[in-house]
């Protein structure tokens, strides 16, 4: 695990993945531990994401670790035209891991090829944020106690949305049924239903939110952009079809938590907050200890 | 007696060399970017639009002096996988052999990912071959992820 840097889910094996959640619930007991003190940690956002970069400073500062980098390339010298490459050498020499957000895909792949230190992807392009699996995964386990045999539905964007890809692919490996939930426009991609057929998992389509809602064990809803509709008049048509109301939540199980990336607009209503199957704000706050469990073994001062 | 016409050759015999016979027609000048034969100090000698018993038509490429490492020519059998391969020596063939299409592939293709960092940045590209059902052959790009069909297959 030490020095191996992250850019794919799938980049690290079953065990590896096992190991991190096991050390993020450690965290999540007791975050504030000095034992990074003796280490520099680079967040490189070549575009801004200020969440996921608040979570991997916040994680990095509970462990005691020092924090460097830039939120945007504008006030960097990738302005002034350097390569990728010049950028992640120089700020090799200045930190022990790099934490990057790029806009482009397999920038993340192509950084860690060059890099003397570690690289954990927080995301390029629309390809892969592993960091945001790991934490949906952590999130799975925490609220139903297990990950294999759950019953999960995908709301919503699924065709855009690399954070429902990820997380598909990575559940394939816990014998999930999926229940897939969408406007025709927006199904997930034929490469992403492959991996489930390839496990011989099962999957389900539907047009309306209401109707899987009572089998489900978790309900991860992600946002309509509208401009991913070709034809604006589709768009009027389906946008109120994937709102979650608390109304809605009646006829849920018991043990139905929903999650949802973040940020929010107005796909889940805000009268679900206060229901106690609403779990999206601890979910980001799973974030920083699955990020603390990363950090500390990537840089091998924890062993998995 | 032989009855037969002889033969005309369209595209003179070579020496000592490789042909690359049984090129699809329109692929001829995709084949010769990818070996650099346009770039090369060797004859080169090339027809297209030849007629073909088995294909109706087809291309062939004929260099003086050369012989191909197999990773090499097999770069080839992503845009002529029905291409056959012939050494000459002294005008005799001494070798027969089809092209086979490769696990990677590096440096030959473009990402079609215009959002990809390979299309940014100076990245030498890398795809891995994914010919599952052999008529849907696709590239997955190394750095993106993402996958590239047949038809928009781009070389450098």
């Amino acid at each position: 695990m030490k020095d191996k840097s992250l850019v794919s889910i799938n980049d690290f094996s079953l065990e590896e993945r096992t190991g991190i959640l096991k050390l993020a619930g450690e965290f999540e007991q007791n975050p504030r531990q000095d034992i990074l003190k003796e280490y520099v940690v680079a967040t490189l956002f070549f575009e801004p994401s200020t969440r996921t970069r608040l979570s991997f400073e916040s994680a990095a500062s509970r462990l005691g670790a020092k924090v460097i980098g830039f939120t945007d390339a504008a006030s960097s010298s990738v302005k002034k035209g350097e390569s990728l490459k010049d950028t992640i050498l120089t700020v090799s020499n200045y930190s022990d891991i790099i934490v990057m957000r790029h806009p482009k895909e397999g920038s993340a792949r192509f950084a860690s090829e060059v890099s003397p230190v570690p690289i954990i992807n927080a995301g390029d392009g629309s390809n892969q944020h592993p960091t945001q699996t790991m934490l949906d995964l952590y999130s799975i386990q925490k609220t139903q106690g297990k990950l294999n045999g759950l019953e999960i539905a995908f709301v919503g964007d699924l065709k855009y949305g690399r954070t429902v890809h990820s997380l598909v692919i990575a559940l394939c490996d816990y014998n999930t049924t999926f229940h897939l939930i969408s406007p025709l426009e927006l199904k997930l991609p034929s490469y992403v239903k492959q991996h489930i057929k390839d496990r011989k998992l099962e999957y389900h389509q539907y047009t309306e939110l209401e109707e899987a809602l009572p089998k489900m064990d978790i309900l991860y809803m992600t946002r309509i952009q509208k401009e991913r509709f070709s034809d604006p008049i589709e768009y009027e048509k389906v946008k109120n079809a994937y709102i979650l109301k608390n109304k809605m939540l009646e006829s849920a199980r018991e043990n139905l938590k929903v999650l949802h990336p973040l940020p929010r607009v107005n796909e889940i209503n805000e009268d679900v907050d206060s229901n106690l199957k609403a779990y999206y704000f601890q979910q980001a706050q799973n974030g920083v200890y699955v990020r603390q469990a990363l950090l500390s073994s990537i840089l091998g001062v924890k062993q998995i | 007696m032989n009855n037969k016409p002889r033969k005309e050759l369209v595209v003179s015999a070579i020496e000592n060399g490789t042909v690359i016979d049984h090129i699809p027609a329109e692929k001829v000048f995709q084949v010769i970017k990818i070996l650099n034969l346009d770039k090369t100090e060797s004859q080169v000698l090339f027809g297209t639009n030849l007629d073909s018993h088995k294909y109706g038509t087809k291309g062939i490429i004929k260099v003086q002096g050369k012989y191909f490492e197999r990773e090499e020519i097999n770069k080839i059998a992503l845009v002529a996988p029905s291409a056959t391969l012939i050494e000459i020596k002294n005008f005799q063939v001494v070798l027969k052999k089809h092209v086979e299409i490769p696990d990677h592939v590096i440096k030959i293709a473009k990402c079609v990912n215009p959002n990809c960092i390979t299309n940014h940045e100076n990245i030498t590209t890398k795809f891995r071959v994914l010919n599952e059902q052999a008529k849907e052959l696709k590239l997955k790009c190394h750095y993106c992820e993402k996958y590239t069909d047949k038809e928009n297959m781009v070389f450098y």
